[in-house]
C-alpha cells in the first residue's frame, strides 16, 4: 500500500485520499474546522495547514501521494493555528460562559485543544439580531464561522439549498435563501442535516439552551483530538485501539 | 435614639431653603472609571445635606438581554454580579419558568434550587462577613487601610479566617454539585433543572455539614461578640430609620427562595403582606434620578419622598416571623431581643443578621442533603406558555426582582432587573449621610473619613462588585460638593482590601 509520511511517521492510504482523511484513519489528528468526513472539503479556514514538502498546504484538499512528508505537529504550524482561532474568536461574538453551544463547539474545543489562552486580537463585538422566525430553529448570526457546512449539508444531503454565504471579505455573512431573508420563510425543517451539521452556536434546536449539564457534553467527555478520531471512517487495523 | 437618626428623609431631595443649595446635574458618566463614587454635597454651613451614591450598573445589561433567545437567560444574567451569580441565575431561572408555564416545579428540581440557592447564601454571607468585613470590624474602623486585608487578619486570628474560608468553600462546592460549575452554572433552566444531586456527591457534602454549622454558630457568637465591643458605636453608626421589605413564606417564615413580598415601616407597622410578587409593580414604584444610572424603587403607598427602604439581612431577620431551623431561630430571638431591639434596627447589625442567616442556610442544607427527592429523575415540567414572567428570591444582598417578556418567537422584547443594591439606593446614601455629618471635619476629606463610609457602605454591600467590577476590593472616589456648587476636595482610594 501507498504511504506518505507525516510527522516522520508512515502513513497509509488509499488512492483518492487526502492527506487529512488518510491521517485521521490511521489515527493522526490534524486540527480542522470546516472540513467533516461527511463533506466535500472546503478548504476555507487554513486550521489543517500543514508543510507538504516544505510547502504551507491545506491537509483537507490536498490529495495524498507517495513519499510525501508532511508535517503537522510543529511549534511554527501550532502557533499559526492558534492564532486562526483568536481571529475567528475576535470577528464573532463567542462569550462561552453563556453560549449554548458550549462544551459541543469546535471552535471552542480547538481553542482548548492549541491552548489558546489570551484574546490576542481586539474582539469587534458584534451586534447582529437573531433571526427567531422560525417556530424550532435560532440562527445567531454573531458566531457563524463562514465554515460553509450548512450550505453544504443543506445542498447535498437535505437538498435544498437554505443557507449560503454572502459578500466578500469582512462583509462575508451567512443569509438563508428567502426573499424576506428569514429563516420561517424557506422550507428548512428542523430534522435537516445542515441544521445539525454547525460546528458552532448558530443554527440552533430551539429551546434545547442547557437542558444537557456543562460537563456532560461531547467535548466535556473526550477532548477534540480523541473525539475527532472516533468520528472519522478508521482504517480497520486502528478501529479498536 | 441620636438626633443622628431623626432627620426627616423629605429634606434629602426638598431643601427647606432650595435657593441656597446649588443642585449639580452630576453627569454620571464622570465618575471614576472602576470606583464607587460618592459626592457628599453641603448646605451653607457646610453640613452634609446630601449623599450620592453613584453606582453604574445593570440597566445596560437589560438592554443587552434584549433580543436573546430566553433560554440563554439564566446563564447570561450571571455575568451581572461576581459575588452572587447564583441568586441571578435562579431568579432569571424562576421567571422563565412561569413563561415556559411550569407552575409547579418537580420536587427534584424545586429542592435541587433550593440547594443551590442555600449554598449561594452561605458562600457569600461568609466572603461577605470573614474575607471583607472582617478586617475592619477586627481592627476597627480607623485602622490604617493596608492593613484591612485578609492577610492581615488571617495572621492575627488565624483560626477564624481559616473557618471562614473553609465555610465558603463548602458553599461553593453546594453550588458545583447542583449548578454544574462553581462560576458560570447552568443548573437552573426554564422550567426545572438540568442535574439532580447523585448520592455519591450527596455523601462528599454530609462528611463536611455537622462542622459547617458549629462553625455557622460560632460566627453568630463572633457577630455578637464584635458588636458587644462597643454597643453604642455598633447601634448607632450609620443607623437609619428605614421602612423593610422581604418574602416571607406563607406561614410568615424566612424563606429565602421563595415566598409574598412583606413591607413594614420603619414603625414595625406593615404596609403589605404576602403580595404575589408576579404583581410587584402595584407596590414597588421607580423613579430615575438625573444624576444617576440607578433606578430608586420606593413604596407606592408612602410615595417617592418617604417610600424608601431597605432590603436584606436585616430585613429580613426581623420581618419575618420565625426562622424554620432551630439553631438560627434562637439565634434570631436573642437578635431581637438584644438591648431592646437595639441591634436589629442597627445599620452594623446587619453583620449579625448575617451570620444568622448563613447558620440558617447551614441547617437547610444538611435537611436537603437528608431528602431522597434531590436524587430524584423528573427535572423538568412545562405547560401553557405565557408572555410576561417575573422572579423573585432573596439573595445574600437583599431582594431580587426579575422582570421578562418574550415573545412568540421566543425571544425576550423586555426586561426590568432590580437588584439588592437598587432596593438599597436610598437606604445607603442615608446611611453614608449619617456617617458623613458625624465624621466630616470641615470641609475637608480624610481618609478616616472615607474608612468609615467603608464601612457603612459594607454593612449593605460587601464591595459594590456590580459598580466597580472589582470582586472582593472597594476602589472607592468620595467628592466634597459645596453649597455653591464647587468641589472642594476629592479623594480617592485605589488600595484594594485583598479578597
Ligand atoms: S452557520 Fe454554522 S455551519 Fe453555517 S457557515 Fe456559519 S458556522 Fe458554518
Ligand atoms: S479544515 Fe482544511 S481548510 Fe478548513
Amino acid at each position: 500500500m501507498n504511504t506518505f509520511q507525516l510527522d516522520g511517521e508512515e502513513i497509509p492510504f488509499e488512492p483518492g485520499q487526502t492527506v487529512i482523511q488518510a491521517a485521521l484513519a490511521a489515527g493522526h489528528y490534524i486540527p480542522h474546522l470546516c472540513y467533516h468526513p461527511e463533506f466535500v472539503p472546503h478548504g476555507s479556514c487554513r486550521l489543517c495547514t500543514v508543510r507538504a514538502d516544505g510547502r504551507p498546504t491545506a491537509a483537507c484538499t490536498l490529495p495524498a501521494q507517495p513519499g510525501l512528508k508532511v508535517e503537522s505537529e510543529t511549534e511554527e504550524l501550532n502557533d499559526l493555528r492558534r492564532t486562526l482561532v483568536q481571529m475567528l474568536f475576535a470577528e464573532g461574538n463567542h462569550f462561552c460562559p453563556s453560549c449554548e453551544k458550549s462544551g459541543n463547539c469546535v471552535l471552542q474545543a480547538l481553542g482548548y485543544d492549541l491552548g489558546v489562552l489570551t484574546a490576542g486580537f481586539r474582539h469587534f463585538f458584534l451586534d447582529r439580531p437573531v433571526d427567531a422566525s422560525h417556530p424550532d430553529i435560532l440562527l445567531d448570526f454573531n458566531r457563524c464561522v463562514l465554515c460553509k457546512l450548512c450550505v453544504r449539508a443543506s445542498e447535498e444531503v437535505d437538498g435544498k439549498g437554505v443557507f449560503s454565504l454572502a459578500g466578500r471579505g469582512i462583509q462575508r455573512r451567512l443569509i438563508v435563501s428567502a426573499e424576506s431573508g428569514r429563516l420561517a420563510d424557506t422550507d428548512v425543517a428542523v430534522t435537516d442535516k445542515a441544521v445539525e451539521v454547525c460546528p458552532v452556536g448558530v443554527i440552533l434546536r430551539k429551546r434545547v439552551g442547557f437542558r444537557v449539564p456543562i460537563g456532560r457534553r461531547r467535548y466535556d467527555l473526550r477532548p477534540i483530538r480523541a473525539q475527532a478520531l472516533e468520528d472519522a471512517p478508521r482504517r480497520p487495523e486502528h478501529r479498536h485501539e | 435614639m441620636t438626633d443622628l437618626v431623626n432627620i426627616p428623609s423629605a429634606s434629602l431631595e426638598t431643601a427647606t431653603q432650595p435657593e441656597n443649595l446649588r443642585r449639580v446635574a452630576i453627569d454620571p458618566l464622570t465618575r471614576v472609571e472602576g470606583h464607587g463614587k460618592v459626592t457628599l454635597l453641603l448646605d451653607e454651613h457646610d453640613r452634609v445635606h446630601q449623599v450620592r451614591l453613584h453606582i453604574v450598573e445593570f440597566r445596560g445589561f437589560e438592554r443587552f438581554i434584549q433580543g436573546r433567545p430566553y433560554w440563554e437567560v439564566p446563564v447570561m444574567v450571571q455575568r451581572l454580579c461576581g459575588i452572587c451569580p447564583v441568586s441571578h441565575h435562579l431568579a432569571a431561572a424562576k421567571a422563565l419558568d412561569v413563561i415556559v408555564g411550569a407552575r409547579t416545579l418537580t420536587p427534584t428540581a424545586e429542592k435541587v434550587r433550593r440547594l443551590m440557592h442555600y449554598g449561594q447564601i452561605l458562600q457569600s454571607h461568609a466572603l461577605h462577613f470573614f474575607h471583607l468585613a472582617s478586617p475592619d470590624l477586627l481592627f476597627g474602623f480607623d485602622s490604617d487601610a493596608s492593613r484591612r486585608n485578609l492577610v492581615a487578619v488571617a495572621q492575627a486570628y488565624p483560626d477564624i479566617i481559616r473557618k471562614g474560608v473553609l465555610l465558603r468553600k463548602f458553599g461553593q462546592e453546594v453550588i458545583r454539585v447542583t449548578a454544574g460549575k462553581r462560576i458560570h452554572g447552568t443548573g437552573a433552566i426554564p422550567g426545572g433543572v438540568n442535574k439532580n444531586v447523585s448520592r455519591a456527591e450527596r455523601d462528599a457534602l454530609l462528611t463536611d455539614i455537622y462542622q459547617v454549622i458549629a462553625w455557622s454558630r460560632e460566627a453568630v457568637a463572633l457577630a455578637r461578640q464584635l458588636y458587644e465591643q462597643d454597643p453604642a458605636l455598633y447601634g448607632e453608626f450609620g443607623t437609619i430609620r428605614a421602612h423593610q421589605l422581604c418574602l416571607v413564606r406563607a406561614d410568615g417564615a424566612m424563606d429565602l427562595y421563595h415566598g409574598g413580598l412583606r413591607a413594614r415601616t420603619a414603625d414595625g407597622e406593615t404596609l403589605f403582606d404576602h403580595v404575589d410578587y408576579a404583581r410587584y409593580w402595584e407596590h414597588i414604584l421607580e423613579e430615575v434620578k438625573p444624576w444617576s444610572y440607578m433606578k430608586f424603587p420606593f413604596l407606592r403607598a408612602l410615595g417617592p419622598e418617604q417610600g424608601w427602604y431597605r432590603v436584606g439581612p436585616l430585613a429580613r431577620v426581623s420581618l419575618c416571623d420565625t426562622i424554620p431551623t432551630p439553631f438560627a431561630d434562637h439565634a434570631r430571638r436573642e437578635f431581637l431581643a438584644y438591648a431592646d431591639g437595639v441591634a436589629a434596627r442597627a445599620t452594623l447589625g446587619t453583620h449579625w443578621a448575617r451570620m444568622i442567616e448563613m447558620l440558617h442556610a447551614a441547617e437547610v442544607i444538611k435537611e436537603l442533603l437528608h431528602d431522597p427527592d434531590i436524587h430524584g429523575e423528573a427535572l423538568v415540567v412545562q405547560g401553557e406558555r405565557a408572555e410576561r414572567g417575573v422572579g423573585v428570591i432573596e439573595a445574600p444582598r437583599g431582594t431580587l426582582i426579575h422582570h421578562y417578556r418574550v415573545n412568540e418567537d421566543d425571544v425576550v422584547t423586555r426586561c426590568n432587573l432590580i437588584v439588592s443594591t437598587t432596593h438599597n439606593n436610598q437606604a445607603l446614601n442615608e446611611s453614608i449621610r449619617q456617617v458623613a455629618r458625624r465624621y466630616l471635619d470641615g470641609r475637608r476629606l480624610t481618609e478616616g473619613l472615607l474608612n468609615h463610609i467603608e464601612v457603612a457602605i459594607r454593612a449593605f454591600d460587601p464591595c459594590l462588585s456590580c459598580a466597580t467590577h472589582a470582586l472582593g476590593q472597594m476602589p472607592l472616589a468620595v467628592e466634597l460638593v459645596d453649597a455653591a456648587g464647587q468641589t472642594v476636595d476629592r479623594i480617592t482610594r485605589d488600595v484594594p482590601t485583598a479578597c
